[in-house]
């Protein structure tokens, strides 16, 4: 199961949406915890646009609308929310939301849940020297960097996708 | 009656005075002063609190002529509708010119009360530096002030118990407003900034909630984090009324522990709101306090996660009052209708306003609610879709509403099951809650609704009426019918002069009538203002273009795109803007 190249063909299948059903989801589905698939007919007959163009429809105060706005903005301009996670070796990519987790612990514990790997611990001289897989990512220049340099605030807003790279070619990032 | 008026005028009106003192009701008061004239100037002279429901139906000196001993005021402004962006800014509603008289007539003012008024700093200085015993100030969805204003009521009002924003519009000029309150202030009970957009001075609000040790209610803004929050609850465990700001962080984070230790601590809490900017994972910290909990607010944080709400309400067994969003689901709402037996109010908001609607509540939610709380009875409901045989069932199961008010997102949709209009629905609302006082429509509703609220609505004091009715006899039968109505609001509604002409008595019963988008013609509102010298019949024009752009629309045969009429005992009010015309 050796991967010698960063730049093999991977198998994968679209990325499929955490199961915590995230309200800014662009299916057209109700939230709830579990997937609840049932497409109401009767919805689609509701024209949603319509209530968009209403004046003061919903009747909502402006304190309100504000509140829902800002929300609405920072959640749908974060150029890196929903990212695209391989790793080395699984049959298909995985997709997270950036903006669930606290910091990188969080997130790393999550990925090898995911996964079902190891990522050990980071260090900034050895990278994550020594464990089985090294987390890395896709900046926005389109460089592969090491996950844990940076900040995190700056890290979720720069990550476009992540690969979970064997410990043997992580080491090369690390050292640099 | 006679024999018992003699034998109570025998009383020294001390006497009398102190059975008034037992009528809290304004109501109540109202009736007694009309019995006979020497109660009236016992009444008139011992009324300390006054409530005006519509600031242009009276004026300041003639307040202050009728109580001359008052102390605390409510006063409203603008149409409710104005909360919706149908009324012009600077339509009116100012403040000022109330302040001013009774600062003049050294009024002993102690509280002020204000809704969606005009409120200026130059107000709030003049009111802070009148009234030396002034004590309660609370502004609900008002605008015109900035943080400066708020400042000159921290640095002079020494004997400040409350100040409580409501959602308002403020101009936050990041001064340092909360650091206006002297070291020698230690009388505040109650601060809500939660509307604040800017910094406030974390330093100085915490020496601040350290010295008011009878401080119990406290809403915070999101501009603090939440290492501020866990330092203030440690000095203020005694809070009854907790609005937490921002509530992010790590919650493997030291602050974070240290938050837990100290909500755990906080025995007192029954009314939690705020989580302005919230991470859903931080919402296990206040567990610890839900179980006492009676008022729960949770609209302002579009960022929890259905999931995330249900297991916090699962916590929740004695709430009363319980205000979400439609993010919680209609599976949501089953959880609260299993778990909040208590449940007696519940508003769900709308989370999506400008996307696909995905996700929002329907009829299944409510009828959960409806089935799983007995108490309940006042409920907001904004919902994707709606049919008939829910709100039979509601009616059946709740006999109890005395406020019910349903909000479809798209405002015509029909029953989503027979594609009906929702007229049976309502009506059994109506005719079920015989004690329903106020009451919203929505949906795809004929003249039918009408009838059947003008029929059974024996108690109603307000309607909002939106996109609905077929004909001039829809509006006919609420007012023929509803003999209780004060406050009736419509908008884009095919009523007209023949509805609006046919009982102009009617309105000098009522408080108010606003109608936009509908039918009536601006001859029909000028014959009504002849005929009614008691009531403004105010024409509302769009453009601010000024009064020309009124008066270049003169035929009679127009239709007026906003009429707004009310009973007052003042006449035309001096100070409409110029595209406000009273006839």
């Amino acid at each position: 199961m050796e991967t010698s190249v960063a730049t093999e063909l991977r198998l994968g299948l679209p990325g499929r949406d955490e199961s915590e059903a995230k309200i800014t989801s662009v299916s057209n589905k109700r939230s709830s915890s579990e997937m609840d698939d049932s497409c109401d007919p009767q919805q689609e007959s509701v024209a949603p646009a319509q209530k968009a163009q209403v004046v003061g429809w919903p009747p909502v105060r402006s304190y309100r609308k504000n509140i829902l706005q800002k929300k609405a903005e920072s959640s749908s301009d974060g150029s890196a929310m929903f990212v695209k996670v391989s790793m080395d070796g699984a049959p298909y990519l995985r997709k997270i939301d950036l903006k669930f987790y606290m910091n990188y612990l969080d997130l790393l514990k999550a990925l090898q849940n995911m996964f079902k790997c190891t990522i050990g611990v980071y260090s900034e001289r050895e990278g994550y020297d020594g464990s089985e897989f090294a987390p890395t990512y896709e900046d926005k220049d389109g460089d592969w960097m090491l996950v844990g340099d940076v900040p995190w605030e700056m890290f979720v807003t720069s990550c476009k996708r992540m690969r979970i790279m064997k410990g043997s070619e992580a080491r090369g990032l690390g050292c640099l | 009656m006679c024999l018992f008026q003699s034998v109570m005028n025998y009383f020294p009106e001390e006497v009398l005075e102190h059975v008034f003192d037992f009528l809290t009701s304004h109501r109540d008061r109202n009736a007694v002063s009309l019995v006979c004239k020497s109660w009236y100037s016992v009444e008139k002279f011992s009324r300390k609190k006054v409530f005006i429901g519509n600031c242009y139906a009276v004026n300041p000196e003639r307040l202050i002529a009728r109580f001359p001993r008052l102390r605390s005021l409510i006063l409203k402004g603008k149409p409710h509708f104005a909360d919706f962006n149908l009324v012009p800014h600077d339509w009116g509603g100012h403040v000022y010119p109330w302040i001013e008289a009774m600062a003049k007539s050294r009024i002993n003012l102690e509280e002020l009360r204000l809704k969606r008024m005009v409120v200026s700093d130059e107000s709030l200085k003049l009111l802070a530096k009148s009234f030396p015993n002034f004590k309660s100030l609370v502004l609900v969805s008002c605008e015109g002030f900035t943080t400066n204003g708020l400042a000159a009521i921290a640095s002079n009002c020494k004997f400040l118990r409350e100040l409580d924003l409501q959602e308002n519009e403020v101009d936050d000029r990041k001064g340092h407003w909360l650091s206006c309150f002297p070291e020698s202030c230690t009388s505040l009970v109650s601060l809500n900034f939660a509307c604040l957009k800017g910094e406030v001075n974390a330093a100085a609000l915490e020496r601040l909630v350290a010295r008011c040790r009878n401080l119990r209610s406290l809403r915070l803004n999101h501009a603090l984090p939440l290492e501020v929050l866990q330092k203030i609850l440690v000095q203020a465990p005694q809070l009854n009324d907790l609005g937490t700001g921002s509530f992010t962080h790590d919650p493997n984070s030291e602050t974070f522990i240290k938050l837990k230790n100290a909500v755990k601590n906080c025995h007192s809490i029954r009314s939690l709101s705020g989580f302005l900017d919230v991470n859903g994972r931080c919402l296990p910290a206040v567990y610890p306090i839900c179980a006492n909990l009676t008022a729960l607010n949770l609209s302002y944080a579009p960022g929890i996660f259905s999931n995330e709400l249900t297991k916090l309400i699962r916590h929740c067994k004695k709430i009363e009052r319980l205000w979400i969003l439609d993010t919680i689901g209609d599976k949501g709402l089953g959880v609260v209708a299993n778990t909040c037996k208590e449940l007696q109010e519940l508003r769900v908001f709308p989370s999506d306003l400008y996307g696909v609607g995905n996700a929002a509540v329907t009829e299944e939610g409510l009828v959960a609610i409806s089935a799983g709380c007995p108490k309940l009875n006042s409920i907001l409901y904004f919902c994707q879709q709606m049919t008939n045989a829910a709100l039979i069932t509601v009616a059946k199961n709740c006999p109890n509403f005395i406020r019910f008010r349903l909000c479809t997102l798209n405002p015509i949709v029909p029953d989503a099951a027979t594609n009906q209009p929702l007229d049976e629905g309502f009506g059994a609302i109506v005719q079920s809650c015989k004690g329903l006082t106020r009451l919203s429509v929505s949906g795809q509703l004929t003249d039918q609704v009408f009838l059947y609220i003008g029929m059974y609505a024996e108690q109603l004091e307000m309607l909002s009426i939106a996109f609905a009715g077929d004909s001039d006899k829809g509006m006919l039968y609420v007012l023929n019918g509803c003999k209780k109505l004060k406050k009736l609001e419509i908008r884009d509604s095919p009523f007209g002069n023949m509805a609006l002409l046919s009982d102009m008595g009617k309105y000098e019963t009522m408080r108010s009538l606003w109608m936009s988008s509908c039918q009536v013609t601006l001859g029909a509102c000028k014959t009504l203002a002849e005929k009614m010298p008691r009531l403004n019949v105010e024409i509302i024009s769009e453009n601010e273009g000024g009064a020309g752009e009124v008066e270049a629309r003169l035929d009679d045969r127009d239709r007026v795109e906003k009429m707004y009429l009310y009973r007052t005992l003042v006449g035309p009010r001096t100070d409409a803007p110029d595209f406000v015309r009273t006839l």
